[in-house]
């Protein structure tokens, strides 16, 4: 009976023992076969870590040798997503941050348990050595590095400079995680994006393998970093300080060329910000700020903003009109303070009398150019104003791809765009700049610049040329015509009767050409408007008259007549250039 | 004694000892891979130690198997009487280490009673049970309760050696229940426990150290994790799981030597053997131990009187106690209870005891009829 009883019972031992074993190699059926390869995963990753090292980027000078920015280091701290017995709230409290941001966090990434979560970034020193000095308390927290900018001159030439930025997740995606990663800076706008490549140098990275107290074992691969390039600006940041505080607080934009190889010499948008406000990770609070400012700091004005050229339009139209033998010595035509063309009357701010060319432009008298460009018709005038680099873009990346175009109308775009037919009274407004015509601070700048320099095209840069450029090609435009109007826009400045006499310089011959553009249509004194509804003062110049060095483009939004506001700023940056190149 | 040996020698079970030697030595190679240097070039003498270990305990189970077993049943309750007073001298006199009192310093070795006494209980409890003629009654019961369940129960936990003393209570009910229990009395008893278990548990619940809450909570849900607990779970899965179906192959294992998995060359040397060597390895492994406890439960039933068959059915269970509890911690199946594999884990006093108990099952098995020479 007994014997019995312990055979079954051994029996039923023999089934439970085998139960568990089969329960034991189904287990490890799950663990190594079907999840076999996600730990096999985490084991390489237990013990494998990158290390990324910032490459210093390459630094900005000015035309001059100036440094623009500087390489400072950018200290953040993180902690890892597997940290055991986290003490969130003093670890809140040390970093003065929400403790339960950081629970969150850790929540979030709890499975991959050496992901380095990012807590608290642009530390301060004094934050700093107090993280340091309690970061035994906190195992998993450590303090990394990148490398981030100082730009010394802060506001000024910020539009050109730009600034850096966290990459977004697009550019991760764009460039590729080999050359940028989530934790550096990346030129977010301005040369620091245009040529951040060139400046970001290669970043180096270490993969070390560790162990389980994140003691360094050995180094399983290491790549130094490289160094950027650094980049020489044609910018000359006194100019450019110069160029910005001639604005007086009003808003508009300034570019200045160089006409013998196309060089930016300034480029000034008005009102500006502080790129060092963006690299120390910008707070929300301030971002709105500058984002949602009326203002509109951050918007390129130089590139970004297309306003309507008003009379400094009519120098592209007095090329144009001498090229086709519209305008030469026996032309002239007769204002009485406008034109009357049927039902409609064109006015002109001023009754000129008999008016024949240089007057036409000296005076800027629009019924002259009313009949010049019902000559020339709407077409040609298009067709010159690209050649003049008006209605086209430069190029010049500088703000990213937002650079605005502008309009030259002409029969067949507004057949396109507005699907009408073109009217005559529309070329005359188009021929004073007026109307549908509308271009940016740099066309202007650049047109001026094919003034000065009779027609030779370069590529518009922001890096110093070395040497003589290779020019593109030359406008077919004679070199009389050139003389000519330059000699007229000399007059502008200089002739009593001219509308930019304020620009009259006594150290150097300036000639140029005022603009008004209307911002509302009426025959109201533009200050007793409202700031909104007042005209865009314009003002175009180069100097010297004989061998051009600059050529200067102005908008003063807002400012009224260009005569008074627009023309004062291009002097002052022309002097204050022309006695930087004789020092 | 030249006659004597030879005899010795044809019915010496060979069978167990190669699956034991075999197991011991994959154990030494584990542990060697386990403690592999990572900043020194130093390799550190555990599995040196281990083998050491291995030949006292092979000299032990030689010194077991020669006499006939006999003289055990004869003295169990002496025995049993030394050792529920060294258990009580460890709590006195006992050796602190790690939030336990668990060892007796003796200068040369230091060794852990509690291991050792778990095979006195079963040979005392062997005799008890075998003088017993027929199916335990309530009163057998209630004195094999007391002095062999109880007791030893109480002197463990005190320790305070969680594991170990559920083991030892688990030892006194697998024997009972091998002896058989009056009818109406099991069901009597199975109500009983029905009934207050839970209401004891709760009690018992607060009693435990908040470690040992640790443990079964961190299991429960590793999510909560009150102090890392659910780590050593997680990493342990890991390193058997990244083991695959063949391995990363011997000596390239990299979450023991770089220290990932905690008590990598104890507790948990099966994780390390099995990121080595797979599924594969593990099965042949599984296999192996699964044919020692075949023959524990064949040496019983063979065995040539009661005492014979109680004593290897408990050594048998003993060891497959262990066995389970540490592979189904080791493949999170179960809580972090911190007991070795048997004949793998790295450990003196484990080591040597499991080698004796092998060597009573050999004696056993040996003398399972009478010989007549």
């Amino acid at each position: 009976m007994n014997r019995d009883y312990f055979e079954f019972f051994a029996r039923i031992v023999l089934y439970v023992i085998s139960g568990f074993f089969l329960a034991f190699v189904l287990r490890l059926y799950q663990l190594q076969i079907l999840k076999g390869e996600d730990y096999r995963t985490t084991s390489i990753s237990n013990r494998v870590r990158m290390f990324m090292k910032p490459s210093p980027r390459g630094i900005i000078y000015d035309r001059n040798g100036e440094a623009l920015v500087k390489n400072k280091p950018f200290f953040y701290v993180e902690i890892l997503a597997g940290s055991k017995g986290v003490d969130t709230v003093s670890l809140a409290k040390l970093l003065d941050i929400d403790a339960k941001k950081i629970a969150a966090q850790l929540k979030k990434e709890e499975k991959n348990t050496f992901k380095p979560i990012v807590l608290k970034e642009g530390l301060t020193f004094e934050e700093l050595a107090r993280i340091e000095a309690r970061r035994s308390d906190f195992p998993g927290l450590r303090i990394e590095t990148t490398i981030t900018r100082q730009y010394v001159y802060n506001n000024v030439g910020s539009h050109v400079i730009g600034y850096l930025g966290k990459p977004t997740q697009k550019q991760l995606e764009r460039v590729g995680t080999a050359l940028i990663t989530p934790e550096m800076f990346i030129g977010q706008w301005g040369i620091e994006s245009m040529y951040d490549e060139t400046l970001r140098g290669l970043v180096g990275k270490e993969i070390i393998e560790v162990d389980a107290l994140g003691r360094h074992l050995q180094v399983l691969e290491s790549v130094s970093p490289e160094k950027g390039m650094d980049i020489h600006l044609s910018m000359d940041i006194k100019l450019q300080k110069i160029a910005e505080e001639s604005f007086k607080k009003q808003k508009g934009a300034l570019v200045a060329l160089n006409p013998k190889n196309g060089e930016i010499l300034a480029l000034a948008s008005v009102p500006s910000f502080d790129p060092n406000d963006f690299v120390m990770g910008i707070n929300s609070e301030k971002w709105a700020l500058i984002n949602q400012s009326k203002d509109h700091p951050l918007l390129n004005r130089a590139l970004q903003s297309a306003y309507p050229p008003g009379s400094i339009f009519k120098v592209l139209v007095s090329v144009a009109g001498i090229e086709k033998g519209i305008i030469n010595r026996n032309y002239g035509v007769l204002c009485n303070g406008g034109l009357t063309y049927g039902n409609w009357r064109f006015g002109c701010w001023s009754a000129h009398g008999n008016v024949s060319f240089p007057l036409g432009l000296i005076a800027s008298c629009d019924v002259f150019y009313y009949l010049v460009g019902k000559s020339l018709g709407i077409d040609t005038i298009e067709k010159y104003s690209h050649d003049f680099g008006l209605g086209v873009k430069t190029g010049l990346s500088i703000a990213g791809n937002d650079e605005k175009k502008g309009i030259i109308p002409s029969l067949a775009w507004k057949k396109k765009t507005l699907g009408k037919q073109w009217y005559l009274g529309e070329t005359f407004i188009a021929s004073i700049g007026q109307g549908y015509v509308s271009i940016t601070p740099i066309q202007a700048a650049v047109m001026t610049m094919l003034v000065a320099n009779n027609g030779q095209k370069y590529p518009i840069t922001v890096l110093k040329q070395e040497g003589n450029v290779k020019p593109s090609e030359r406008l077919k435009v004679r070199r009389q015509t050139f003389e000519w109007v330059k000699n007229a826009m000399y007059g502008v400045v200089n002739d009593p009767r001219g509308t930019g006499r304020s620009a009259r310089s006594s150290i150097v011959a300036i000639a140029g050409k005022t603009g008004t553009a209307q911002v509302v249509k009426g025959k109201i004194s533009s200050s007793r408007l409202k700031y909104e509804n007042r005209d865009h003062a314009w003002f175009v110049a180069f100097a010297p008259l004989n061998d051009p060095e600059i050529a200067v483009a102005v908008i003063v939004e807002h400012g009224g007549h260009g005569g008074s506001t627009a023309a004062p700023i291009a002097k002052n940056v022309i002097e204050a250039y022309m006695k930087s190149k004789t020092q | 004694m030249i006659q004597i040996n030879r005899k010795y020698i044809k019915h010496f079970d060979w069978y167990i000892f190669l699956i034991l030697l075999s197991i011991s030595l994959i154990g030494v190679f584990t542990i060697y891979s386990a403690t592999r240097p990572i900043i020194t070039n130093v390799q550190q003498n555990y599995y040196t130690k281990q083998l050491l270990w291995i030949c006292i305990g092979m000299v032990g189970l030689i010194a077991v198997v020669i006499y006939d077993y006999a003289w055990l049943r004869k003295s169990a309750y002496v025995f049993y009487i030394f050792g529920i007073i060294l258990l009580l001298l460890v709590l006195l006199i006992g050796k602190k280490g790690m939030g336990a009192q668990r060892w007796i310093d003796l200068k040369i070795i230091v060794f852990q009673p509690s291991d050792l006494f778990k095979i006195v209980l079963i040979v005392a409890l062997a005799r008890y049970l075998s003088t017993i003629r027929y199916q335990l009654t309530k009163g057998s019961f209630a004195i094999a309760l007391v002095l062999f369940g109880f007791l030893p129960f109480a002197l463990i936990i005190k320790q305070p050696h969680l594991g170990t003393a559920l083991i030892t209570f688990s030892i006194f009910v697998f024997l009972a229940l091998s002896k058989g229990i009056e009818k109406k009395f099991l069901i009597g008893l199975t109500i009983f426990l029905a009934i207050v278990v839970p209401l004891v548990s709760k009690t018992m619940w607060n009693g435990l150290k908040e470690y040992q809450k640790n443990r079964i909570v961190a299991f429960i849900d590793p999510a909560i994790d009150p102090k890392g607990m659910g780590y050593q779970i997680e990493q342990s899965k890991v390193t058997a799981g990244s083991g695959m179906i063949f391995g990363k192959g011997y000596l390239h294992g990299t979450q023991g030597p770089l220290r990932f998995l905690p008590e990598k060359h104890t507790d948990f040397i099966f994780s390390v053997f099995a990121e080595e060597w797979g599924f594969v390895g593990c099965t042949i492994m599984f296999i192996l131990y699964f044919m020692l406890f075949i023959r524990g439960i064949d040496t019983a039933l063979k065995a040539k009187d009661e005492f014979g068959r109680y004593v290897s059915i408990g050594i048998t269970f003993m060891l497959f106690m262990y066995f389970i509890i540490n592979i189904g911690m080791v493949l999170g199946m179960m809580p972090v209870v911190g007991v070795p594999i048997p004949f793998m884990s790295y450990g003196g006093t484990s080591t040597i005891t499991n080698f004796l108990a092998v060597g009573i099952l050999i004696n056993i098995r040996m003398r399972r009829v009478v010989m007549v020479y």
